[in-house]
């Protein structure tokens, strides 16, 4: 293995990274005028990337540490996609408001360049790496709107709880080490199969999985997400709650089913208990929320709990539901933020429930996207939500998970209360006053194809599954 | 024509879809997009009217086996689009065919906001509503079963009446709930039996007994609450009351005998065990809607909530007959979903008639509106009565059979339940005489005017077929009883099956199997060996990586 070779499995990475750079000097010099150049940059680079990520041959790099693999692509070409339309909602909605800086497209594509890097990882140190640069770049972002003082807020509650959360993750890694001597997944995986669990692999386990659950925002981990959503600048929320979870979500899948399937025993009742409590709070603790970006959150957390489902099964179909899950989820979740940036009224952004009252006459076709992205967030044939649940439920009930299926299936039914009540809010209500102005063509088009993936997913559900089936039967060789 | 013959079933169902692109891609003013709208929606419906019939005259009566059926791949591993019609589901295609264009042609004044959104939330409607009477693939069921709420929540929700978010969020949540016990259900069926096929399971599966008792209610759940049986039936009222006449049609019509039909496509044949087990407690929860909801519905002062209580009542002789498990119980229970169908839309239309006139449902504000208005009060009369099941009419055909098969099987279910006849003579009566009969004295209704006719031409036809289906019911019974008799047949073998000590006792598909000369294998092991095969994993049939 040559430095060269190793440096090709990273192409994608390297890319991004590169680029990353370039555009951080390019700014440096040009000043925030350059910042529309930078964010087509860093779009068209996340593009290219996506074309090397796709068509990497599965291969390993520094020793093991990396892989790339079909698991790493599927994730890959999901958090590049998210993270260029987030790049492209970003620059739009900076201009609305006015505070263009060149950092922010920058600060993207580091984060992103942490997130690819994360669901490439092989070994725990590999693993903190990544998950450091795609936090520390992210911190930034949160706070991104520097006078406002609930962004800095948001940022400074991100940083401190993510810190703490590092550090969990790093003790667990620390005690995995200990008591196994081998920070490499494969490594770890035949120790325990070797030597058994022992309790002190069992606490490293546990602050190992505390750790990831924090980055997923799953209960009881999940206090910053409320907060943190509803201080940070909406694209930067859009971008927490995609490329952000689908990178958390896939390093979890890979460090706990990779190092442990002899141990599945033992996590296996911790992340049925973290997905059953994440459902729950999720389906009823959103349902007093006033403030469109905090509903999110919480609909954010359940649904974390739902594709933490697919985990606990521990089976291929597991994996399997839970990239079409994160799939789902992303492109969903990337429409209803556009919708929210689109909330814009007198030139100030508004966020209550509320504002959106009567949409469905004041802006038809954008409250009709709107209807069919909550519907499906809710689950309702035949839009693809439900799809995405099914498949989950499939695996559950497949691993004889009856109960935690069961108490998913009430919990969604008491979470759909809170979607319908915002298709209530803008088809029922009498109408407000109407926004400034209908979004962009940008705007609109990446709304479009969001509700129309959701739509339309029913008479074409084949591509998207067998992708994801693929990917999950790169973890179980 | 042969495209057409062969997709048949497929273009009935996705017909007023396309239909609802259309108005949606209509452009203009206000007034013409209305226009527009209803004209494509009457169009539309009427041609799919016309398809149905075209499937019943083409429907072979004469075998239980599915026809038009319609396959194609769809989600993969074992769950497919597989479209088809047995005698069962054959006319409630042709019932929600007919119903509908009467459902347009009532929104055609009484709708005058947000027209474009109403015809597209009906015709998007008839598409989930064909689909659930057509799905012959356990998912595919689910998807157009769940599919409806979200229509008819709008329906209800944007142009019903005072307290229409308050029903429309009722009627929604309890279904969803049901529904999503029906799902659990759903699941763990398809892990066991390893396909979604309904037409593969009706034939091969046979559920263990334990387990069919877990399935039956996880059924039970959704359909009690979409027929809706006593006592999971108080959103029915609310969500009648709020919704335009149109919807109250829709839902008295038609998505209420969903629940019937799923009764009889799944709890009766998979699940027979559970079935016959269970048979009791539907009869006392239908002798309970019968009786104590002709109570309630005898001091209702609103008359649609009025009609909505007497829909419980008469749906508890549907449960009642089709538990019964005998070839005149489940005639009559069929009989009896159809023939409410059309009589309970029509008394939702009629009285819409008199609520665009005077805006108020309440009895007390009408009385003496036979001294102005003769034709109506002769059709309503007939709705009356055929509600009341009125020999003659299409009410007594169907609770009289119900009656008789219930009779078979235990003298006192058949007793009480037979109370409710009376009782809904009482109510039907009582209202008939306070709104039609006595003295014209309140001033408000001294110019209101007899129907106009587009009205007339709602309500004609339907009394017309209400008294059709009371005095020559011939049509309706060669389609279902061949499909009936085949229900009840391997509904006696499953329960005799699980009965009996050895397997080698039992009739049609076990005996089949035991000797090997059936078309499918022993159940069991069929299972196995889809377990062996494992199919739930990522097929390879698309090659390259995401």
């Amino acid at each position: 293995m040559t430095i060269g070779s190793d440096l090709l499995v990273l192409l994608p990475e390297l890319i991004l990274a590169v680029g990353a750079m370039a555009a951080l000097l390019i700014g440096a010099v040009w000043g925030d005028k350059s910042t529309k150049f930078l964010s087509g940059l860093v779009v068209v680079l996340m593009a290219v990337a996506t074309y090397f990520a796709l068509t990497a041959p599965d291969a390993t790099a520094f020793h093991g540490a990396f892989v790339a693999d079909g698991f790493a692509r599927f994730a890959k070409a999901l958090i590049l996609m998210s993270a260029a339309l987030c790049t492209l909602m970003a620059q739009a909605f900076f201009e609305d408001e006015g505070r263009v800086r060149f950092e922010l497209p920058v600060l993207i594509a580091l984060s992103t360049v942490g997130m690819l890097l994360m669901v490439s990882a092989a070994n725990f140190i590999a693993l903190y790496l990544g998950m450091e640069l795609q936090s520390l770049a992210l911190y930034v972002l949160a706070s991104f709107n520097r006078d406002s003082a609930r962004s800095t807020e948001a940022g400074l509650k991100y940083f401190v709880l993510g810190a703490l959360s590092s550090g969990m993750l790093l003790y667990g890694i620390s005690l995995i080490y200990g008591f196994t001597g081998t920070v490499d997944f494969a490594g770890v995986a035949a120790s325990v199969k070797a030597s058994g669990v022992g309790i002190g692999l069992i606490f490293g386990l546990v602050f190992l999985i505390a750790g990831l659950a924090f980055k997923i925002s799953a209960v009881p981990f999940h206090m910053w997400a409320p907060d943190v959503y509803e201080g940070a600048p909406t694209p930067i929320v859009a971008f927490f709650t995609t490329a952000a979870k689908v990178a958390a979500f896939a390093l979890f899948i890979r460090a706990i089913l990779i190092p442990f399937p002899d141990a599945i025993h033992q996590w296996q009742q911790v992340i049925i208990a973290v997905s059953v409590l994440s459902m729950a709070l999720g389906a009823v603790a959103a349902i007093g929320q006033e403030n469109i970006k905090r509903l999110m959150a919480y609909s954010s957390i359940g649904h974390m709990g739902y594709g933490l489902l697919g985990l606990a099964a521990g089976t291929m179909l597991g994996v399997q539901s839970m990239l079409f899950y994160l799939a789902f989820y992303a492109v969903t979740n990337i429409g209803v933020f556009v919708c929210i940036q689109a909330m814009r009224r007198d030139g100030e952004a508004v966020e209550t429930i509320a504002d959106l009252a009567g949409l469905a006459r004041t802006r038809p076709r954008m409250a009709f996207a709107m209807a069919a992205l909550m519907l499906s967030l809710a689950g309702l044939p035949p839009l693809a939500g439900i799809f995405a649940k099914i498949y989950v439920f499939l695996a559950a009930v497949e691993a004889h998970l009856y109960i935690p299926a069961a108490l998913g299936f009430l919990a969604s039914a008491v979470a759909a209360y809170y979607y319908l009540r915002i298709v209530k809010v803008m088809y029922f209500d009498e109408p407000a006053k109407p926004f400034d102005r209908e979004m962009g063509a940008g705007m609109g088009t990446i709304l479009a194809l969001s509700s129309l993936f959701t739509i339309l997913f029913v008479f074409l559900p084949g591509p998207l599954v067998d992708a994801a089936g693929i990917a999950a039967k790169a973890l179980f060789r | 024509m042969s495209f057409l013959m062969s997709h048949l079933l497929s273009i009935i169902t996705f017909l007023p879809l396309l239909g609802a692109l259309f108005i949606m891609a209509t452009r203009g003013s206000e007034a013409t997009v209305a226009s527009t709208a209803r004209w494509v929606a009457m169009i539309v419906t009427l041609i799919d009217f016309a398809l149905s019939l075209l499937l019943w005259a083409k429907f072979d009566g004469s075998t239980a086996a599915f026809q038009f059926v319609e396959h194609a791949a769809w989600l993969g591993h074992g769950i497919s689009y597989h479209m088809g019609v047995d005698g069962i589901s054959m006319l409630f295609i042709v019932l929600t065919g007919g119903l509908m264009p009467f459902c347009i042609l009532a929104s055609w004044k009484s709708i005058q906001t947000r027209v474009g959104e109403y015809m597209i939330a009906f015709l998007v409607l008839e598409t989930l509503m064909m689909g659930v009477f057509a799905a012959l693939d356990l998912f595919l069921f689910y998807v157009f079963f769940e599919g409806g709420l979200i229509p008819m929540f709008l329906i209800i929700g944007v142009w019903g009446g005072k307290r229409r978010v308050y029903a429309s969020f009722k009627f929604f949540l309890y279904t969803l709930l049901g529904s999503l016990f029906m799902l659990l259900a759903v699941l763990a069926m398809y892990f066991y039996a390893h396909t979604s096929d309904i037409d593969t399971i009706l034939a091969t599966v046979h559920f263990p007994p334990l387990m069919q008792g877990f399935l039956w209610f996880g059924f039970f759940a959704s359909f009690a609450v979409k027929l809706p049986m006593w006592p999971v039936h108080t959103w029915l009222p609310d969500a009648h009351v709020e919704a335009p006449t149109a919807g109250s049609v829709i839902l008295a019509a038609i998505l209420l005998k969903m629940g019937g039909y799923g009764f009889l496509r799944f709890s009766l044949p998979m699940f027979a065990s559970a079935s016959a087990t269970f048979a009791p407690l539907i009869f006392v929860l239908s002798i309970m809607a019968i009786v104590y909801t002709s109570f309630v519905a005898l001091a209702q002062q609103d008359v649609k909530k009025l009609i909505a209580y007497s829909s419980v009542a008469h749906m508890g002789f549907v449960t009642m007959g089709l538990f019964t498990l005998t070839q005149m119980g489940l005639d009559g229970g069929i009989f009896q979903m159809l023939s409410h169908g059309v009589v309970s839309g029509a008394l939702f239309l009629s009285v819409g008639v008199i609520y665009d006139r005077m805006h108020t449902r309440e009895i007390s504000a009408y009385g003496g509106l036979v001294n102005r208005m003769p034709v109506y009060a002769a059709c309503f009369m007939v709705f009356a009565l055929a509600n009341v099941g009125l020999p003659g009419t299409g009410g007594f055909v169907g609770e009289f059979l119900t009656l008789l098969g219930a009779f078979h099987i235990n003298t006192w279910v058949a007793i009480f339940a037979a109370t409710g006849v009376i009782l809904s003579a009482c109510y039907m009566l009582y209202l008939y005489w306070r709104v039609i009969f006595g003295e014209l004295v309140k001033p408000t209704l001294m110019t209101i005017k007899d129907l106009s006719p587009r009205e007339f031409a709602l309500l004609a036809p339907l009394a017309v077929i209400a008294i059709l289906m009371g005095v020559y019911p011939k049509p309706v019974f060669d389609v279902t009883s061949v499909s009936v008799a085949h229900l009840i047949a391997e509904h006696n073998a499953a329960v005799a099956y699980d009965q009996s000590p050895s397997p080698e006792r039992g009739g049609s598909k076990f005996a089949r199997q035991i000797s090997g000369r059936g078309r499918n294998a022993d159940p069991f092991r069929l299972t196995a060996l889809r377990l062996a095969a494992s199919p739930l994993q990522g097929e390879e049939k698309s090659g390259g990586a995401p």
